[in-house]
């Protein structure tokens, strides 16, 4: 255990060096950017003198060195103040913190599902690699891939909003219900299905793929056949010797891949108007709100950072074959 | 439309695997690997089929623009008609824009920023793999610790910043792509790197003091090769796929017709005109699926694992 600590130590050392890194970044982007909040005060002010402009500057601190600057910006940040929205007119943490739930009951609904059952369908597969359900997946994989997920969300709206009007094309829930009571709750629900499906469908088609071949090469393995060998039942062989390791892979790709996937979720909010952070970062682009836009990057590296490190963290307890300093 | 066609070519497909022994008393002759791999790729009917596809994309977005010359930002017919009017086989979007026309002279776009994504993610990867690989020690630790940097940003969010700090165009569309999809190429040249240094003939390779940059060039980059490719290939249809969700959002250059342009500008028409929507999609859909049924039948025709099932 005491190695687990050492490990657990040195990973989160490494995780708080990125999320500096991103905070660097984010204060570099700010400074490239053309025109900074004082040119937005000033185009709102109208004709404004040079001197004033100088005094605004200073009262910002952009008139000091940019190391100091940087100084001055990280310890915004650690103090939880990811500067003032431009176009909303209130703190950056608040918009965000408004539109996280969303996105991530969007997200972990969609994750939960694709990595279920795509590990079901996955598993099926690899039992049979050469039956027509395995096709199917290798099919499915492909389509899922090729397919972009806005348009996949478009046709559903067209199929199951407009052609056979089953579910709502836009939001969250209807308007005038109270929040909090049952029917809103069964409305989100409802209002929820067409984008999860979207959002899931691509992760379904990559899971199913990557268990089946993770399975595939678990079966083929030397401890599989000496179980068979022992004469136990297939399905335990399957299910209690083979899945356990072949979910290894699986689980850590999932955890990995949490920066696509809340890739991925930007486009369907953007397809279903659900009110989430890439919603927020899309209007906040389109109206040139940098600080926002910019607070949604920092904030969404950490998310992918915190996330990592948790799936890090889980995979060095799963997996005793892990040791610190192997890193392939 | 050119790939419909081309499957009759497809399944008039017949390849004759023959290995050539010229004298009964001759050893048989090697077959250089790159051969190998092409006959076996020739065999995968479904990786033949994405070859062709592509090939007619490509011939319908190059070429066809000569021929069917209707600019498609022109207001040519009534708003909103559908497929089969006349003049407009594709019908026409909420403005009396041509569909056909934006099909055709969208294309380019889409598969420029596509490939030279592609190329610059595969640049950069395979410059950060091959050192961090090659190299090892403190060279690996900083180039891993940057590649990790860049695999947790949000890859679209941080495109979208890019795109909009400066202003869109298809180059800095390219670019702000190239710049987040690079990291997948490096962990696989660095893991080829690390796996092949520690071959013989690398070591061979070094014994004749060979220089650091003929052992990368020469020795090892061509047989970390085949992986590398199919990871290339897979970047080209990443990149389109990110492209195409930009121009959705409204995010690349509004001056330049492509397919995700189309379909973000028509999508509050999609209720009452559903093909505004979907034709641009299906292209989309179709020159990503050929692009990957190629990358598939490359890796099974490069990997020789794969070659046994």
């Amino acid at each position: 255990m005491a190695n687990f600590s050492i490990i657990a130590a040195k990973r989160i050392l490494n995780a708080a060096a990125l999320i500096l890194a991103v905070v660097i970044l984010n204060f570099l982007l700010i400074h490239i950017a053309p025109g900074d909040i004082v040119d937005t005060i000033a185009g709102e002010m109208g004709g404004i003198s040079p001197e004033l402009i100088a005094e605004i500057r200073a009262d910002y601190g952009l008139d000091r060195p940019l190391y100091e600057q940087l100084a001055l910006y990280i310890l915004k940040i650690l103090r939880g103040d990811l500067g003032h929205s431009f176009f909303y007119d209130v703190p950056v943490v608040d918009l965000i913190l408004d539109a996280l739930p969303q996105t991530l009951l969007l997200v972990i609904t969609a994750l939960s599902l694709a990595l279920v059952i795509g590990t079901i369908f996955g598993v099926i597969a690899a039992r049979r690699p050469n039956s027509a359900f395995s096709h199917f997946i290798t099919v499915l994989s492909l389509i899922g891939f090729s397919a972009p997920v806005f348009w996949t969300g478009l046709m559903f709206l067209i199929a199951f909003a407009s052609f056979i009007p089953l579910f709502p094309p836009a939001g969250m829930a209807d308007l005038g219900l109270e929040s909090g009571s049952l029917d809103y709750y069964l409305d989100v629900l409802h209002h929820m299905v067409l984008p999860v499906v979207t959002l899931a469908l691509i992760y379904l088609a990559f899971y199913s793929r990557l268990s089946r071949a993770s399975m595939l090469d678990v079966l083929g393995s030397d401890y599989v056949r000496t179980a068979r060998a022992k004469g136990l039942s297939e399905r335990v062989v399957v299910y209690k010797h083979a899945l356990r390791n072949a979910l290894i892979p699986i689980v850590t790709i999932a955890g990995l891949q949490f920066a696509q996937i809340l890739s991925g979720a930007v486009l369907v909010e953007a397809v279903f108007a659900w009110p989430g952070l890439g919603t927020l970062a899309l209007e906040a682009i389109l109206r040139r709100d940098g600080p926002t836009i910019l607070g949604i990057l920092f904030f969404s590296a950490m998310v992918v950072v915190i996330f990592n490190l948790l799936t890090d963290l889980t995979y060095n307890l799963i997996d005793p074959r892990i040791r610190l300093g192997s890193k392939e | 439309m050119g790939h419909i066609d081309m499957t009759d070519q497809k399944s008039n497909q017949s390849q004759p695997a023959s290995v050539t022994l010229e004298g009964a008393y001759e050893i048989p002759s090697i077959e250089h690997p790159l051969r190998e791999a092409a006959r076996m790729f020739a065999r995968n009917k479904a990786a033949l089929g994405g070859l062709i596809l592509l090939v007619g994309i490509l011939i319908l977005t190059l070429v066809v623009p000569f021929f069917y010359t209707v600019d498609p930002f022109d207001l040519v017919w009534a708003p909103l008609s559908p497929p089969g009017t006349e003049n407009v086989p594709f019908g026409t979007d909420y403005l009396g824009r041509d569909i056909l026309a934006g099909i055709i002279h969208g294309g380019s776009a889409t598969l420029a920023v596509g490939a030279s994504a592609a190329l610059l993610a595969v640049v950069i990867g395979l410059s950060v793999g091959s050192l961090a690989g090659y190299y090892g020690g403190w060279v690996d630790e900083v180039l891993m610790r940057i590649t990790e940097f860049f695999q947790v940003l949000p890859t679209l969010l941080f495109a979208m910043v890019i795109v909009a700090l400066f202003q869109p165009s298809v180059a800095t569309v390219a670019f702000a792509i190239g710049v987040v999809s690079w990291t997948a190429v490096a962990r696989l040249a660095r893991s080829e790197f690390l796996r092949i240094r520690a071959l013989d003939y690398v070591k061979a390779a070094r014994s004749i003091s060979s220089s650091n940059s003929r052992v990368i060039w020469y020795v090892i980059l061509p047989n970390a090769m085949p992986p590398l490719v199919v990871q290339a290939t897979l970047a080209v249809g990443g990149a389109i796929l990110f492209e195409a969700g930009l121009s959705f959002l409204g995010l690349a250059d509004p001056n330049v017709m492509s397919w995700g342009f189309m379909i973000g500008s028509s999508r509050d028409y999609l209720m009452d005109a559903w093909w505004t929507v979907t034709i641009p999609g299906v292209f989309i859909f179709l020159t990503v699926l050929a692009v990957s049924l190629i990358g598939d039948g490359l890796n099974d025709a490069t990997n020789p694992k794969l070659r046994e099932r």
